[in-house]
């Protein structure tokens, strides 16, 4: 079985995240990782390995960025989580592609990648946090998309998912080939052991340019995106106001004279 | 004037207040059309606008997940010509919106926060990102304009519309029909108000040990929702369904009440535009405090009771 799992570099949330002049995120100036809702999908890919191989099954797991330079920390994170290999779709062309430009690249390298079974997406990016990819690669794939699922099981060739929505738990199912995208409530994701830092050094990682895919250049970009950002603006800091501590009761009194000078009460 | 395409969300027959809003929006770029896939009480459609009422009848699609709904858009967008779609911001209606985009050739913008009409006509919207640090604003060059809205991103305003039923039949393709839901469970109501539509949001974190019944207490003496921060949910005090932030609901109510919650930028991101915000915590350096306008720095296990007795007296 060949599993291909999408992984997005994006900058550090808790770093200060920016605009660049023209609109784009700023992906040089601040640090990057790989995003942090994509270790759950990296984390299911290898339970499913697990599970299967201790079957005697062989999985294969490709993990796939299409981003810049650096998305190769994203890959070779997941690689010493315990992925197989890795794909890496770096061309300057691509820079500023909005989602359905993104969704194309990563659906022609899905293809190329070749006889694949299952494709494991986050919920969302970090950065953009559209959540939309996953849904986008399952139109262009031509297959089911299984999407926000909080608990994934594998039985034969079927899918099935929980998938916790507002006002109901449901489940769903799909038969492979097809696109799974998981939430951060399917199960922690494992920090790379020093045997899988390791081992990630040797494993093989290929580096794939639009020519290679056989994407036209035009197709993606800042300057082919179907929607443009034409402002930004940093919300204004918010000012501390009072802050008390507590001494025998008088944090609840403070507390209760502010909500109500504030007409809460 | 165009027609403006909502894909009408409702909960057990009955229109949410999304809805609403979304019919209030689509007034500013043309005439709304709300679109029923399924069966709904369509009056407050026509109260709140729609000239059109489509109506899709569901009975062979609605086990599926969202790729029926996207093809039955993707030929009312071919029928109608619309000025834009609008949909409600969530998994399904950005779900809905992806496949519409590509099958459409259409741009996207999701959780847009507002959306008013450019001189020319054009739909240019406003998102907050990077953890409400930054708003943007954007608009659609491409296609029809496909947007998913926020809740609580407009106050829903009512409007005389002509509310003309239309049958729609539209043709779903095998294909669609692959991710099939097999089980459905709905969640007990809370009987406290929703937690995306409410004024004041009372929430609990790590710090309230797992002992939910002094926020929600303190949540009932002010009227508010309860919400949570994921540390809470993933110690399985309390349901998924109540997390706020990054990866669970975005809130911007009057009133925000933080208890126990360190304040990490994931939190944020779900409470940061909120009017006023109020925290509660042991520790003076939780970075929460950087945002509050009112702080107790105290344990919320004395605080919070205190402070809930108070409020019942006086509200008497
Ligand atoms: C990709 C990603 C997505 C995430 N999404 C979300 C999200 O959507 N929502 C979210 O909330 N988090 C999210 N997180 C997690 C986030 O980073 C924090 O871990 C989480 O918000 C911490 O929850 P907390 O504040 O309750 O716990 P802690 O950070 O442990 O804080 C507990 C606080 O309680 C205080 N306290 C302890 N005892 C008491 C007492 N008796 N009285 C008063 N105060 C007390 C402590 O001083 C401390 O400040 C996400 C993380 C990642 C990586
Ligand atoms: N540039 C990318 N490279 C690889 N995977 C991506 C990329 N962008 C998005 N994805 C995948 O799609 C998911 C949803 O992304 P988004 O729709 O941007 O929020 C992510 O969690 C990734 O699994």
């Amino acid at each position: 079985m060949n599993i291909v799992v999408c992984v997005k570099y994006v900058p550090d949330a808790t770093a200060d995240r920016r605009f660049e002049d023209d609109n784009t995120v700023d992906r040089a100036g601040v640090d990057g990782l790989l995003s942090e809702l994509d270790e759950y999908a990296v984390e299911q890919a290898l339970q499913i390995k697990e599970k299967l191989g201790d079957a005697g099954g062989d999985v294969e797991i490709t993990v796939l960025s299409v981003g810049p330079d650096e998305a190769t920390d994203a890959i070779r994170k997941a690689l010493q989580m315990g992925a197989d290999k890795g794909v890496h779709v770096v061309d300057d062309a691509v820079a500023g592609s909005d989602a359905p430009a993104t969704s194309l690249v990563l659906a022609e390298a899905v293809k190329k990648i070749g006889a694949w079974d299952l494709v494991v997406c986050g919920m969302a990016s970090t950065d953009g946090s559209m959540g939309v990819v996953p849904a986008m690669l399952s139109e262009r794939l031509g297959v089911p998309g299984v999407t926000l699922g909080s608990e994934i099981d594998l039985d034969g060739d079927t899918v099935k998912i929980r998938r916790d929505g507002d006002t109901a738990t449901q489940t769903v199912e799909g038969t492979l080939p097809l696109v799974l995208s998981v939430t951060d409530q399917s199960g922690e994701a494992r920090y790379p052991s020093f045997k899988g830092i390791m081992a990630a050094k040797k494993k093989p990682m290929e580096t794939w340019s639009l020519a290679d895919l056989g994407v036209d250049a035009d197709l993606v970009g800042l300057s082919a995106a179907w929607t443009v950002v034409e402002g930004t603006e940093a919300r204004p800091p918010r000012t501390q106001g009072e802050v008390v501590t507590d001494e025998d009761g008088s944090g609840a009194t403070a507390l209760v004279e502010f909500l109500a000078s504030k007409k809460f009460i | 004037m165009s027609e403006v395409l909502v894909l009408v969300d409702a909960v057990d027959g009955k229109v949410t207040k999304p809805t609403l809003e979304l019919l209030t929006i689509a007034r500013r770029l043309g005439e709304p059309s709300a679109v029923v896939i399924g069966s709904v009480d369509a009056g407050p459609l026509k109260e709140y606008g729609a000239a059109k009422v489509y109506t899709v009848d569901d009975a062979d699609i609605k086990d599926y997940l969202v790729a029926p709904k996207a093809e039955v858009l993707a030929q009312l967008v071919e029928k109608t010509s619309p000025a834009a779609v609008l949909l409600p911001s969530g998994g399904e209606g950005k779900e809905i919106a992806a496949r519409l985009a590509v099958k459409t050739g259409s741009g996207l913008i999701t959780d847009a926060v507002d959306v008013t009409a450019a001189d020319d006509g054009t739909a240019t919207t406003t998102q907050s990102v990077f953890a409400g640090n930054f708003t943007v604003q954007a608009k659609v060059t491409k296609g029809t304009p496909i947007i998913t809205v926020k809740p609580n991103s407009a106050t829903p305003e009512k409007a005389d519309g002509a509310g003309t039923e239309e049958e729609f039949a539209a043709t779903v393709s095998d294909a669609a029909k692959t991710a099939r839901i097999t089980a459905s469970e709905p969640r007990k109501a809370s009987g406290r108000p929703d937690l995306s539509e409410a004024a004041i949001v009372v929430a609990g974190g790590r710090g309230t040990g797992g002992d939910f019944a002094q926020v929600e207490a303190f949540a009932d003496s002010l009227g508010a929702a309860v919400g949570a921060s994921r540390a809470a949910v993933d110690s399985g005090w309390i349901a998924h369904a109540f997390q706020i932030g990054q990866t669970g609901k975005t809130v911007s109510p009057q009133l925000y009440v933080a208890n126990g919650i360190s304040g990490a930028i994931q939190h944020r991101a779900g409470m940061q535009t909120s009017k006023t915000i109020v925290a509660v915590n042991k520790d003076e350096e939780a970075p929460i405090f950087e945002l509050v306008d009112f702080g107790v720095v105290g344990d919320l296990k004395t605080v919070l009771p205190t402070a809930t007795d108070e409020i019942t007296k006086r509200k008497g």
